[in-house]
């Protein structure tokens, strides 16, 4: 048993890490937009980071669980109630069986992240159990959710030690202008000094235009030497595209592997998450970075990871924090106390 | 500029870049290297896209640092250029030219005032290098069509064009893979699926291969067809 779909939400995907070492044929990558959100999901229940989750666009879905597991809600701020009553994000919880899980509007942020202990029974196709909605293929039968469909677990219900330790400060994804890190290249040569300046001088808007394949900003015109069209090649993920009417348009998840305008820079990695997170009309300012800093912070980031995976599985926390303890353990003594001892107790 | 070069893109990419033209020659060192790289896939290099002038690279930076990586790609570069060139391989893709299968056959014939056998004659003739994958899965940008059945690409563009039908767009010419929308003239269809999901190897080719399209009747069409669906038909390869 798992989870049934009483509301698909808006875009609600399974998605993982992405369909990895098949662009050479075609395949877009797909996975998750703001992996950081999935991966610290997964990393609150002690879920591989790799492992799918589901993946939803501002509206989340409404789930009943038909089996007992733990979840972790990571992403924007989706207001999370269980059986109408508000659930933290950015923590480890229980489900039980029947209860009614329900996300609502995104009140910041644009992608929210579902990690669920007992394993999304999707097959693996490709490496990977990642949705891509254009071919059809991976995920829940190629294709985005629906209300009805149900997805079982394959992973048997799991202890999880130090269960009152699995949380972590929820990310802030409000901010009206987010500064965004860019190496410059491969095709800067294309733009004049001019187009180059405007870009990391003035500001962008974020658009409507914008879905897992790309983003669209709108601002000052930037401009080329002569033309904005090159021989089509290899589209890295945050690839900074400026077609010939001089707007960026970042690629995302299911980019294409393969496009012909000009790009004139490529988001770091560490900022795509904060950079899917903003919403229509946040203000993007891009700021230089060079390559040796911008490996720096991705290996800093690395280590913040193992930071998190030690703290939530350090017992101690709770004995610091009685008051905490006190709120959390009085749940047990509600009428689920049953099964709240087989999850606490049994493996 | 010196090619091949080595271009920034990001902190967990780069191109190898071996010029801004559409060549067999430049295409060639791309099909040598990514073959290279493959044969020795450096721990870190996750991710290859051979493109018709380039190669772009995913990597680790947890693994392989930009400076590193670039050491790798020298190295790689100078094995590449004695990469002994492979035996050619041309994939025959049996067509059905005209009728119901190629709408736009007349319209192709009349651009090139020829006529649509000449037209059938013209396209068939010729083995047509895969300059790389793309677009869609398994879609192949194809080089070398004969120039006097250059069409240009319809004004309206169709709105779905089945699984397997042959077109012109331009100077290209290529197979739709998957039931799409677009505005190539459409010649012919394929029975052979160049994508199946649920084949082994999903793609039939890859890269540096050679397409090969033999013109056949309705009759085999249709036998072809039924062979592939029971998944006894094999796609005739030809190396040279």
């Amino acid at each position: 048993m798992g989870i049934l779909l009483l509301k698909s939400g808006l875009f609600t995907t399974v998605q993982d890490m992405g369909r990895i070492g098949y662009q050479k044929y075609g395949f877009s990558v797909s996975g998750v937009m703001d992996a950081r959100s999935a991966k610290l999901a997964n990393i609150l229940i002690d879920n591989p980071e790799n492992e799918a989750v589901l993946e939803f666009m501002m509206i989340g879905p409404k789930l009943k669980f038909t089996s007992p597991t733990i979840i972790a809600i990571t992403g924007g701020n989706f207001d999370p109630v269980i059986n109408d009553k508000p659930v933290p994000m950015y923590t480890a919880i229980y489900a039980h069986k029947d209860d009614i899980l329900e996300l609502k509007y995104a009140k910041t942020g644009v992608w929210g992240y579902i990690a669920f202990s007992g394993k999304l029974d999707i097959p693996v196709y490709m490496g990977s159990r990642s949705t891509n909605t254009k071919c059809g293929i991976g995920g829940f039968h190629g294709r985005k959710l629906k209300k009805e469909d149900q997805i079982w677990f394959r992973a048997k219900n799991r202890y999880l030690p130090s269960f009152l330790s699995r949380n972590i400060q929820p990310e802030d994804f409000s901010g009206e202008k987010q500064e965004i890190r860019v190496i410059l290249g491969p095709q800067d040569d294309y733009f004049l000094m001019k187009g180059i300046k405007t870009f990391f001088e003035e500001e962008y808007k974020v658009t409507s235009d914008m879905d897992r394949m790309g983003y669209r900003l709108a601002g000052p015109y930037i401009a080329h030497k002569d033309t904005a069209d090159i021989i089509s090649d290899g589209i890295p993920l945050g690839a900074i595209q400026i077609p010939s009417h001089g707007q960026p348009i970042i690629m995302l998840a299911d980019r294409q592997t393969i496009g012909g305008y000009a790009k004139i820079g490529t988001v770091i990695s560490i900022d795509i998450p904060r950079f899917v997170q903003s919403r229509e009309d946040t203000i993007i300012k891009f700021k230089k970075i060079d390559i040796e800093n911008a490996q720096k912070l991705y290996r800093d980031e690395e280590k913040a990871y193992d930071k998190i995976v030690e703290s939530i599985h350090h017992p101690c926390k709770e004995v610091l924090e009685p008051r905490q303890v006190s709120l959390r353990v009085s749940k047990l003594f509600d009428e689920n106390v049953q099964e709240v001892e087989k999850w606490i107790w049994k493996d | 500029m010196n090619y091949p070069r080595i271009l920034i893109c990001g902190d967990s990419a780069v191109t190898v870049e071996f010029g801004t033209e559409i060549t067999p020659k430049i295409n060639a060192g791309v099909k040598a290297f990514t073959n290279t790289l493959m044969d020795n896939r450096p721990y870190g290099i996750i991710d290859e896209i051979p493109t018709f002038r380039s190669v772009l690279v995913n990597y680790n930076p947890n693994i392989l640092l930009y400076k590193e990586l670039e050491g790798c790609l020298l190295e790689l570069l100078k094995k590449s250029a004695k990469y002994p060139s492979e035996i050619k391989k041309i994939y025959h893709i049996p067509v059905c030219y005209g009728k119901e299968y190629g709408p736009d056959l007349s319209d192709v014939a009349a651009n090139a005032s020829m006529t649509e056998a000449e037209v059938i004659q013209c396209h068939s003739e010729k083995d047509y290098l895969i300059y790389m994958l793309g677009f869609l899965p398994g879609f192949a940008y194809l080089g070398g069509m004969n120039k006097r059945i250059e069409t240009p690409r319809l004004t309206d563009p169709r709105k779905k064009i089945t699984a397997g039908s042959v077109g012109i767009g331009g100077k290209q010419t290529g197979i739709y893979p998957l039931d799409s929308p677009g505005g190539w003239r459409i010649i012919g269809r394929t029975p052979v699926k160049p994508y199946d999901a649920n084949r082994k190897n999903p793609i039939l080719y890859k890269a540096g291969d050679y397409i090969k399209f033999d013109p056949i009747s309705p009759d085999d069409y249709s036998n072809i067809r039924d062979a592939v669906k029971a998944g006894t038909y094999e796609c005739q390869i030809e190396t040279r």
